[in-house]
């Protein structure tokens, strides 16, 4: 979720339970601020959080102009050298991020655009779904390179637009079933869960340009998804 | 007719020579019209011209002078019709000089139209030579109004007023011979202007639809500038996008008259009407203030907003209003059920919808006619079972051809507990969203537990979904959710040490079968932990709900002890099989056992316990969290603790979710001699036999022939 509307985000995705304590959230503002300055980036997210034994792990990302580009990981907690396995913390701490971000790290359609020269923009006249738009998996982008695009028979491709669908979007994702989708507040706010990586929640309020998601959760797939569905 | 001297006067001052050429006319009259211009005094004698042209006009008498003044009229007009273009050129001179002369006078447009069309009748008549005497010394002025009229005329020609053909500035093409015989609007239409067909190319082009819709880029274009004109942002190149594509959406989204509902917005109405019934004080006005009075005193509603405070602190919970709302349905919920405490217990996550789980403690009595009816469909399934067993085996024992009985008989049902005890300890309820009605969950069969133990499955949001698994669920998802929340009821509640004791009345534990002491009640006395020590050691902590035994229950049950029931129905199998079957007691932690003493999973510490704020201890909360049940947490202060869980309802395991594999196939019936089919002896055999039985025939071969037919028959078998 972006660090400007992290208070109101934070608020919008509550319903999955998990959220950041009063004092937390206010050093969260002022350390993403610190980073934003000090790395230069665009937009820094607010990416979530990791529970750990001991302490949790706060974690954030940098995302330059093109929104596409590789993105920068940084995290706020007190690794430990685990006592049985070789592997730093902090090694096993990036890969499960990258794993959760390529898995399930979502946009909806619209709120990006591809440029004929390449790069990635933030689409500022994106005004939100619409209601019946938002209950649709169709209207979801992960949030990274497509994979799946160029699978596409030539009939599908006809009906993308170029500059909006360059994304793989999560209706073909598998196993099927592995998002839930719920409306929640009374129909004012849609909320996206994985199942795979349970802890992600992705929310977005329709109609309005509120969009983000937040992970919090202990890192760990799930792999006893295909017996549970 | 005072005023014509002075007007040819004025034509005799243009310089001879401009005669014959009609060219040289044109521009006479442009050059007169132009000098006529500069003459102030002429303007204002024109509109009197005008009138006394139309009188001067009926009077075809003396006309030829006349004529010949209008028959520049007669090109203007025509070069008018001919060339919209020409204005510019035509009027060059005097437009603006000539504006302020009141020509919107309908009666002398009417009049000077008129006139024009008289004029041209009677150049379809005539002859072109008519032409040729044209005088240079024609009048002009009148010819200026005119052609001023002709501007205005054809603009409001109704079939005449079309836009072309236009003729561009050019004298060589202008005065083609063809075109001075034609009728009033001209059936011969000459080549249109380029510039003004290239107008009507783009504009036809731009009325084309587009191809997903009825709007036309021009239609757009139209309502796009009307928009902006309309509402003059501040710097509307910069926001031009933006207008664009609301432009766009207005047009296919046009505001619904106030009559008609938004289809979309239905359901979120629909909710919001909902949940306004939440907000609205139950009972009517006139009550309102005796009703103020009851409620300030004790209410068996928790105070959920406190909770959801503490548990912020802890960076758990949900969002402030959506406490707020279910505060309010928990009120609903007291109001509508006979209750006598009640907590908020969580919400399980779902696929579809989430649950949101009150627990609830009725009334003394209250629940018994509830019970019953619940009561009565799961026995009379199981009472139907077991007769259906029963009526099978009879009808087995009275058919000719015994079939061996199955051996098999289903392991016999454990009891469920009691209301009030044990699982079934409290009631719950659940609802999807504040606002929508509660659900009560039926009790908690041993059966279902110990299956939920094997299953893992997701919920999905509605309570009469089947859970589809193996071993199959005796139950739908209102049984699997009910047997999800006693486990986790019973694995995560937690309260500090010395929050609850045991009743003053002591039982002897033996008699009590072991399973401890199963009620508890608060300590008056007791005086609070410091946060700090209940962060450092799991050891003041204690559970306060029971353990849940293998078996499904809390307190042991003999499931070989017979029910009346049972005695009545299978003795005889009974007895035969109570031997080989010797159940051990099962033992489980006491009540009150601290956290310190729960296993450990794999390794894994099963609770984590946190300072809410580290940077002010003085003031923070401490929380505890399962590691077994995600999702499960716990905070105390001071005297205040409480227990929340807010997760999709599934325990923690380390390795992956095995499925129970499928039994073994069952014995049908026991092998044995009378029932295996022998093989047939090979050949070999045969014939060693045959050479054993020879031998033994020479040797008593004198005794009897016929044993050896005998043997030969046998053998054949």
């Amino acid at each position: 979720m972006d660090a400007d509307s992290l208070l109101l985000s934070l608020e919008l995705a509550s319903g999955s339970g998990q959220g950041l304590s009063p004092d937390r959230r206010a050093s969260l503002l002022t350390s993403l601020m610190l980073v934003k300055r000090d790395y230069r980036y665009d937009r820094v997210l607010f990416w979530g959080r990791i529970l750990g034994l001991v302490a949790d792990y706060y974690i954030a990302q940098g995302l330059s102009e093109d929104q596409l580009a590789p993105r920068k990981t940084l995290y706020r907690g007190a690794p430990l050298l685990s006592p049985q396995v070789q592997i730093k913390e902090e090694t096993r701490l990036v890969s499960v991020i990258e794993q959760i971000d390529k898995a399930v790290a979502i946009i909806p359609r619209g709120a990006l655009f591809k440029t004929p020269f390449g790069p990635t923009h933030v689409n500022r006249t994106f005004e939100g779904l619409s209601l019946s738009e938002a209950k649709k998996l169709s209207s979801y982008f992960h949030f990274r390179e497509p994979v799946e695009l160029k699978n596409k028979t030539l009939l599908e491709k006809a009906d993308l637009d170029p500059s909006l669908d360059f994304m793989d979007s999560l209706e073909h994702d598998i196993p099927k079933g592995s998002w839930s989708i719920q409306m929640e507040r009374g129909n004012a706010l849609v909320v996206l869960r994985s199942l795979l990586w349970p802890g992600l929640t992705f929310y977005h309020a329709p109609h309005t340009k509120n969009y983000g998601y937040i992970y919090v959760g202990t890192g760990e797939k799930n792999m006893d998804l295909p017996f549970m569905l | 007719m005072g005023d014509l001297p002075p007007y040819p006067e004025r034509p005799a001052q243009q310089p001879p020579g401009r005669r014959t050429s009609q060219a040289s006319q044109r521009r006479h009259s442009r050059d007169q019209a132009q000098a006529l211009g500069a003459d102030p005094e002429e303007r204002q004698q024109i509109p009197p011209d005008a009138q006394r042209n139309a009188p001067g006009w009926s009077q075809r008498g003396s006309l030829s002078q006349q004529e010949n003044l209008l028959m520049p009229q007669v090109f203007q007009a025509e070069e008018a019709r001919l060339g919209g273009m020409e204005y510019p050129s035509v009027n060059t001179g005097f437009p603006s000089e000539f504006q302020p002369q009141p020509y919107s006078d309908e009666s002398r447009m009417q009049v000077a139209e008129l006139t024009t069309s008289l004029m041209l009748q009677r150049l379809q008549q005539g002859q072109s030579s008519l032409f040729q005497q044209l005088d240079p010394t024609f009048q002009e002025p009148p010819v200026n109004p005119l052609g001023q009229f002709n501007l205005y005329q054809t603009d409001q020609f109704s079939e005449g007023a079309q836009h072309g053909p236009y003729l561009r500035d050019d004298p060589a093409l202008q005065f083609l011979p063809s075109e001075l015989g034609f009728p009033h609007y001209s059936a011969q239409v000459p080549e249109p202007e380029p510039l003004e067909l290239a107008v009507q190319n783009a504009k036809a082009y731009l009325l084309h639809t587009s191809i997903n819709c009825d709007l036309s880029l021009y239609e757009h274009l139209v309502n796009l500038l009307t928009k902006i004109l309309n509402q003059r942002p501040e710097d509307p190149l910069s926001v031009l996008e933006s207008l664009n594509r609301t432009t766009q959406w207005e047009w296919f989204h046009p505001k619904l008259d106030t009559l008609r509902d938004d289809p979309e917005m239905q359901p979120t109405y629909k909710m919001a009407e909902k949940q306004k019934a939440l907000f609205i004080r139950s009972g009517g006005g006139t009550e309102g203030e005796q009703e103020m009075e009851e409620e300030v005193g004790e209410t068996p509603v928790p105070n959920i907003m406190e909770t959801a405070f503490y548990f912020e602190q802890a960076g758990v919970g949900l969002s402030s209003d959506e406490s707020f709302r279910i505060f309010l349905a928990m009120k609903q919920l007291v109001e509508q059920q006979p209750i006598h405490t009640c907590r908020f217990w969580g919400k399980i996550l779902g696929i579809k919808r989430s649950y949101l789980v009150a627990e609830v403690e009725f009334r003394e009595g209250e629940e018994e006619a509830e019970e019953e009816e619940v009561e009565e469909m799961t026995e009379g399934g199981e009472v139907m079972e077991a007769h259906g067993e029963e009526e099978g085996e009879e009808d087995e024992e009275k058919a000719v051809d015994i079939v061996p009985k199955p051996v098999w008989k289903p392991p016999p049902v454990i009891p469920k507990e009691e209301s009030r005890s044990g699982a079934n300890k409290y009631l719950y309820f659940v609802c999807n969203e504040p606002g929508l009605p509660w659900t009560r969950l039926p009790h908690v069969t041993p059966a279902q537990i110990v299956n939920a133990r094997k299953i893992k499955k997701f919920f999905t949001g509605y309570l009469d979904t089947p859970v589809v698994s193996y071993p199959p669920f005796p139950g739908n998802e209102a049984n699997y959710l009910r047997a999800q929340i006693a486990r986790i009821s019973a694995a995560t509640q937690v309260s500090p040490l010395g929050f609850y004791q045991f009743n003053e009345e002591e039982g002897d534990e033996e008699e009590e079968g072991g399973a401890g002491r199963d009620s508890y009640e608060e300590n008056p006395d007791f005086e609070g932990i410091p946060v700090l020590e209940l962060v450092d050691s799991m050891a003041n902590w204690v559970h306060h709900t029971q353990h849940i035994l293998p078996q499904g229950r809390c307190t042991w049950v003999n499931p070989l002890q017979k029910t009346e029931e049972e005695e009545d129905l299978g003795e005889e199998e009974e007895k035969a099989d109570e031997g080989p079957e010797e159940v051990e007691q099962e033992v489980g932690p006491p009540l009150l056992t601290p956290l310190s003493e729960d296993a450990e999973i794999m390794h894994l510490a099963p609770w984590t316990t946190r300072l809410s704020c580290s940077l002010c201890p003085q003031y923070s909360v401490a929380v505890v969290r399962s590691n077994l049940w995600p999702g499960a947490y716990a905070y105390a202060s001071g005297k205040k603790f409480e227990n929340i869980y807010i997760g999709w309802g599934h325990k923690y395991s380390p390795e992956s979710f095995n499925p129970a594999l499928p039994a073994p196939i069952q014995q049908e019936y026991p092998s044995g001699p009378e029932i295996v089919e022998m093989s047939d002896p090979t050949v070999e055999e045969e014939q060693a036999l045959k050479a054993a039985q020879e031998q033994a025939l020479g040797a008593t071969e004198e005794e009897e022939e016929g044993e050896e037919e005998e043997e030969g028959e046998e053998t054949d078998d």
